[in-house]
C-alpha cells in the first residue's frame, strides 16, 4: 500500500533525512522507532506532504499506486486526513484553543465531505463515542484547555479516524500522557485499528510499546534506517550496534541488578 | 459580575481624581477668564469684579470644586464664560461629530490594517511584505500635520473636496440623504488623514499577531487533516490570532476622543478639537474640564469594552 | 540479580534511616473572587523513611504531590504541618546558616536541571559554582574538585571550557549530577530528571548512578510517573496518589505482592519488556 524510496528531507544544509526507503502492507503495524533527533516526526510529515516550505525534498513516496509528489496540492489535500491521516503527539498543542473540540472534528469531515450541518455534528459525535469518550455532548462542546491529557488525546485520535483513512500515521501518542492513561489509549488504538482494519504506522522512541503490538519495525538513528525487520525477531536478534545498544537498555531496565544495600 | 462592578468602582475613582487634577492644573496657569476683557477700556473693574462674582470665580477653590461636584451629580456640569450658556449641550453636539469622525476613521483604518496585514502575514518575507513595511516606516515618520496640510492642499487646487467644515452653506435645507451624502463628503479628507496615522501600526500588529497564530502547531495539523487553506485562514487561525487585537481595539476606543483633536483643529472639524483648543486659551475652566472627564470616561468604557469583548472572545480567560 | 530476600535483609540490617519524614502536610489555597476558595490538598501526612545507601523509588502520576514533596523535603518550600529529619536532625527550623550547612548534603536534581543550567557558562564555571557559593574550599582546589567530579560522571576534561550549550541532553545530566557531586552530599534526589532523556542515555546515566553510589555512599531519592525506569535500578519503591503515600517497601515485594489498587493500575500500566527475549538476545 505504501512504498518509500530513497526519500531524502535536507532544511538548508542540515540533512534530516537520508535515502529512506520501507514498505507498509495493507492491514499492517508498522512501528518507527529511533530517539529524538532522529528523523522520525519529519518522516511523519513528509508522508503527508506538510513539511515547512523551506524543506527540500527528493526521492517517492507510492500510496495505492500513486507517487504523491506526482499530486497537485489540491489532489493531496483530498488524501490528507482522509487517506492518510496523522495523530499528533502533544493534543494542547494540536488542538485549536479558541475553537470547540466538536467543531474541529467536524472541520476534518467538511474539508472531504459536503454534508449537511446536522449529519456533520452526528458523525462527529458518534467519533467520540467511539473513542471511549464519556458524555459526549459535554466533551463536544467544550474548549481544548477543558479536556484533561487522556481525553484530549482521545480526541485526537477521532479526528483522525473521523473520515475512515486506511493509513494512520501515530506520532508518539502517548508520550505526554501518565502511564495508566497511556495504557488505556494503546488499548483504544489496538481496539480500534481492528475494527476498522487499518494499518498504522506507530512512532515512538519506546521499543515496550512495539513488542506485542507490530508486524514490522524500521530503526531509525539520526536521519537514516539503520535496521529493519520483524517482530519480535529484530528484538531477539539485533543487527545493528543502535538497535543492540537499544535491546541492552531496555533489558537493563527490566531485570537490572537492584541498587542498594 | 462583581468584576464588572469593581471596575465600575474604579472607573468612579478615577474620574473624581481627574477632575481634582483637573481643576487645581487650571488654578496653576495664571489669570483667568475676565482678564482678558480687562484690556477692553470699555469695561470697567467694577463690571468685572460684578461679573467674578456672579459666576463664583471669587471664592476659594475647594469650594468652587464642591459646588461643581454637586451640581455635576445632577448633569449639569458647569457653565461656559464665553458662550454664555451650560457646558453639556455645547459638548454634545461636538462631541458626537469627534465620535463620528474618530469612530469612522478608527473604523476605516482597522479594515484597511486587516487587509493588508492578514495578506502580509501569509506572504511574510516576500516582496509585498516588505514593501509594505518600507511603505509604514516612512509613513510613521511624516507628522500627522504635514498630511493635514497636504490634504488641505489638496482640497484647494483640485476643488474635488470641501476645504473643512461639516457640511456646506445651505446644508439645513438638505433633505436627510442629502445631510448623509454632504457629511460624507466633507469627512473623506480628515478619514482620509487621520487613517493614514494609524493604518501603518495597527498593521503590523495585525500582521505579527497573524504571524503568531500561522506557525503554531494547531495549524499545521488542520493542514495535515486537508482543511483548504482559505477555510484554515478564517475559521482556524484568525479567531486565534484575535486576541492581542481585541485589546489593541479596546485601546483605539478609548484613545477616540483625544486622537482626532490636531486633524480636527487644522481642517476645521466642528468636533471637541478646536473648542478645547479655544477654551483652553480662554481659561473657560467648566469647558476644558468637561472635555478632560468626557475624554477620561472613554478611556474608561473603551478598556472596559476591550476586556468584555477579550471575555467574549477567548474560551481560556473565561476559565480563570 | 539479587534475590528478593536477600536484598531486603541487607536493608533491614542497615542503621537509622538517612531521611525521615513525618506527618508531612501543605495545601494550597486558591483565591477567587466568585466562588469560595477550594483548598488543594498538596500533601496529606505523608510518613516516609529513606533508609541509608538505598536507590528509593517516589512514583506517582502528575497532580499527586511528588515534586511538592522533593521541595518540601530540600527545604525549598514551606510545609504547613510536619517534620524532616536528616541523620537524627531536624531540618524544619534551622536557622539558614545552619540549612546552609545541611543543603550541601542534600542535593536535588530537576527535569529541567539540564534546561536550568546557565547556557552561557562553560562547563567548568558551572560545576564549581556551588563551591563558591558555599565557600567550602580554596579557590585552587575547588577547580581539582570539579574536575574530578566530572571526571567520575564521564565528563572528558575537554569539555571543561566548552559553553553548555554545545552539550547534548546526556551530557548535560551529567553536569548537573557531577556539579551536585561538588559538595559531596549524601542524598540525591532526582524530580523527574530523567523524562527527557532517550533511552539509551537514560539507561547510561542509571549505570552511572549505580557505580557512584558505592564509591560516594550515595544515597539516591528518584522520583518519577515512569514505574517502568526504576523497577530495575531501585531497592525500595513507595507510589503516591493525591498527596498520599499508598504503598511502600522493597521493590521486589511491592511489586510481587502490591496491595493498593493504584499500584496494581500502575503495575499493570507498565509496557511489558519480554525479559525470556532479553535473555536470548544476550546469548
Amino acid at each position: 500500500m505504501l512504498q518509500v524510496r530513497n526519500l531524502s528531507v535536507s532544511f538548508g544544509s542540515t540533512d534530516v533525512l537520508s535515502e529512506i526507503s520501507f514498505d507498509l502492507k495493507r492491514g499492517e503495524i508498522v512501528g518507527l522507532l529511533g530517539e529524538s533527533g532522529s528523523g522520525k516526526s519529519t518522516l511523519a510529515l513528509a508522508l503527508l506532504r506538510v513539511l515547512p516550505s523551506d524543506a527540500r525534498v527528493s526521492g517517492s513516496i507510492t500510496f495505492d499506486g500513486r507517487d504523491l509528489f506526482t499530486l497537485s496540492e489540491r489532489q493531496m489535500r483530498r488524501l490528507r486526513g482522509a487517506a492518510i491521516s496523522i495523530i499528533f503527539q502533544e493534543p494542547g498543542l494540536a488542538l485549536n484553543p479558541v475553537l470547540r473540540v466538536g467543531t474541529q472534528i467536524t472541520e476534518v469531515l467538511r474539508a472531504h465531505n459536503s454534508w449537511s450541518r446536522r449529519r456533520l455534528r452526528d458523525e462527529a459525535a458518534a467519533l467520540l463515542a467511539q473513542v471511549e469518550l464519556p458524555d459526549v455532548n459535554r466533551i463536544f462542546n467544550s474548549y481544548p484547555h477543558e479536556l484533561s491529557g487522556g481525553e484530549a488525546q482521545r480526541v485526537l485520535i477521532a479526528q483522525a479516524l473521523v473520515c475512515s483513512p486506511a493509513l494512520v500515521i501515530a506520532d508518539e501518542p502517548t508520550a505526554s500522557l501518565d502511564s495508566t492513561i497511556q495504557a488505556e489509549i494503546l488499548a483504544l488504538l489496538v481496539k480500534l485499528r481492528r475494527e476498522k482494519n487499518l494499518s498504522l504506522l506507530f512512532i515512538t522512541h519506546n521499543p515496550a510499546l512495539l513488542v506485542n503490538f507490530a508486524d514490522w519495525v524500521i530503526v531509525m538513528c539520526r536521519g537514516q534506517i539503520v535496521e529493519q525487520g520483524a517482530v519480535p525477531a529484530i528484538f531477539r536478534r539485533p543487527v545493528h550496534e543502535f538497535t543492540q545498544a537499544l535491546v541492552s537498555s531496555m533489558n537493563a531496565r527490566a531485570m537490572g541488578g537492584s541498587v542498594g544495600i | 459580575m462583581t468584576f464588572f462592578l469593581k471596575r465600575l468602582g474604579h472607573a468612579a475613582f478615577l474620574l473624581a481624581g481627574v477632575s481634582v487634577l483637573s481643576f487645581l492644573l487650571l488654578q496653576l496657569a495664571p489669570g483667568d477668564f475676565f482678564d482678558e476683557m480687562r484690556l477692553n477700556p470699555q469695561i470697567s473693574p467694577q463690571t468685572i469684579s460684578h461679573l467674578r462674582s456672579q459666576f463664583g470665580m471669587d471664592q476659594s477653590l475647594p469650594v468652587r470644586y464642591w459646588r461643581w461636584l454637586r451640581s455635576a451629580a445632577h448633569g449639569d456640569f458647569g457653565y461656559s464664560f464665553a458662550y454664555n450658556a451650560p457646558v453639556s449641550p455645547l459638548l454634545r453636539t461636538r462631541a458626537l461629530n469627534t465620535v463620528l469622525l474618530a469612530g469612522v476613521s478608527t473604523l476605516v483604518a482597522w479594515i484597511i490594517a486587516l487587509a493588508i496585514g492578514v495578506w502580509n502575514a501569509t506572504r511574510a518575507g516576500r516582496w509585498p511584505d516588505r514593501l509594505s513595511a518600507g511603505v509604514f516606516s516612512f509613513s510613521l515618520a511624516v507628522p500627522d500635520v504635514l498630511v493635514a496640510l497636504l490634504a488641505l492642499l489638496i482640497a484647494v487646487r483640485s476643488g474635488l473636496f470641501p476645504v473643512g467644515g461639516l457640511g456646506s452653506s445651505r446644508f439645513e435645507e438638505f433633505s436627510f440623504l442629502q445631510k448623509a451624502r454632504d457629511i460624507a463628503w466633507h469627512m473623506v479628507l480628515p478619514v482620509s488623514v487621520l487613517a493614514f496615522g494609524l493604518v501603518p501600526t495597527l498593521t503590523q500588529h495585525v500582521r505579527s499577531a497573524v504571524m503568531g497564530a500561522l506557525s503554531a502547531p494547531f495549524v499545521r495539523a488542520a493542514r495535515a487533516h486537508g482543511i483548504p487553506p482559505a477555510r484554515l485562514l478564517f475559521r482556524h487561525v484568525l479567531p486565534a490570532a484575535a486576541n492581542p487585537l481585541i485589546s489593541l481595539f479596546g485601546v483605539s476606543l478609548a484613545t477616540l476622543l483625544s486622537m482626532s483633536l490636531l486633524v480636527e483643529v487644522i481642517m476645521s472639524w466642528p468636533g471637541l478639537g478646536p473648542f478645547f483648543l479655544e477654551a483652553i486659551m480662554a481659561r473657560d475652566v467648566y469647558v476644558v474640564i468637561g472635555v478632560v472627564l468626557l475624554s477620561t470616561s472613554f478611556l474608561v468604557v473603551g478598556t472596559l469594552l476591550a476586556d468584555a469583548l477579550l471575555l467574549a472572545a477567548d474560551p481560556r480567560i473565561r476559565r480563570s | 540479580m539479587t534475590s528478593p530476600s536477600a536484598s531486603v535483609a541487607r536493608v533491614e540490617a542497615s542503621t537509622a534511616p538517612l531521611l525521615r519524614l513525618r506527618g508531612l502536610t501543605k495545601t494550597y489555597r486558591q483565591r477567587h473572587l466568585w466562588r469560595e476558595d477550594r483548598p488543594i490538598h498538596a500533601l496529606e501526612n505523608i510518613n516516609l523513611e529513606i533508609p541509608a545507601a538505598s536507590a528509593f523509588a517516589l512514583v506517582g502520576e502528575s497532580g499527586s504531590g511528588k515534586s511538592t514533596l522533593a521541595m518540601c523535603i530540600a527545604q525549598l518550600e514551606a510545609l504547613d504541618a510536619g517534620e524532616v529529619w536528616f541523620k537524627q536532625k531536624q531540618l524544619t527550623g534551622l536557622s539558614s546558616d545552619e540549612l546552609r550547612h545541611q543543603r550541601a548534603k542534600i542535593q536535588l536534581i530537576f527535569q529541567s536541571s539540564a534546561l536550568a543550567l546557565n547556557p552561557r557558562f562553560t562547563t567548568i564555571e558551572a560545576v564549581t559554582e556551588p563551591l563558591e557559593i558555599q565557600g567550602s574550599a580554596e579557590r585552587s582546589q575547588q577547580r581539582e574538585i570539579a574536575l574530578e567530579c566530572m571526571r567520575l560522571t564521564g565528563l572528558t576534561p575537554e569539555l571543561a571550557q566548552q559553553r553548555i550549550l554545545t552539550l547534548s541532553g546526556g551530557q548535560r545530566q551529567r553536569l548537573a549530577i557531577a556539579r551536585a557531586l561538588t559538595l559531596s552530599p549524601e542524598l540525591l534526589m532526582f524530580d523527574e530528571s530523567f523524562s527527557g532523556l532517550d533511552l539509551i542515555v537514560q539507561a547510561q546515566v542509571l549505570r552511572l548512578l549505580a557505580s557512584l553510589q558505592k564509591s560516594r555512599s550515595l544515597t539516591y531519592l528518584l522520583i518519577t510517573h515512569d514505574l517502568s525506569l526504576v523497577i530495575g535500578f531501585a531497592s525500595h519503591l513507595a507510589v503516591m496518589q493525591s498527596g498520599r503515600i499508598v504503598e511502600s517497601g522493597a521493590v521486589s515485594e511491592v511489586l510481587a505482592h502490591p496491595q493498593h489498587a493504584h499500584t496494581q493500575a500502575l503495575i499493570a500500566a507498565m509496557p511489558k519488556w519480554p525479559t525470556l527475549q532479553a535473555a536470548e538476545s544476550g546469548a
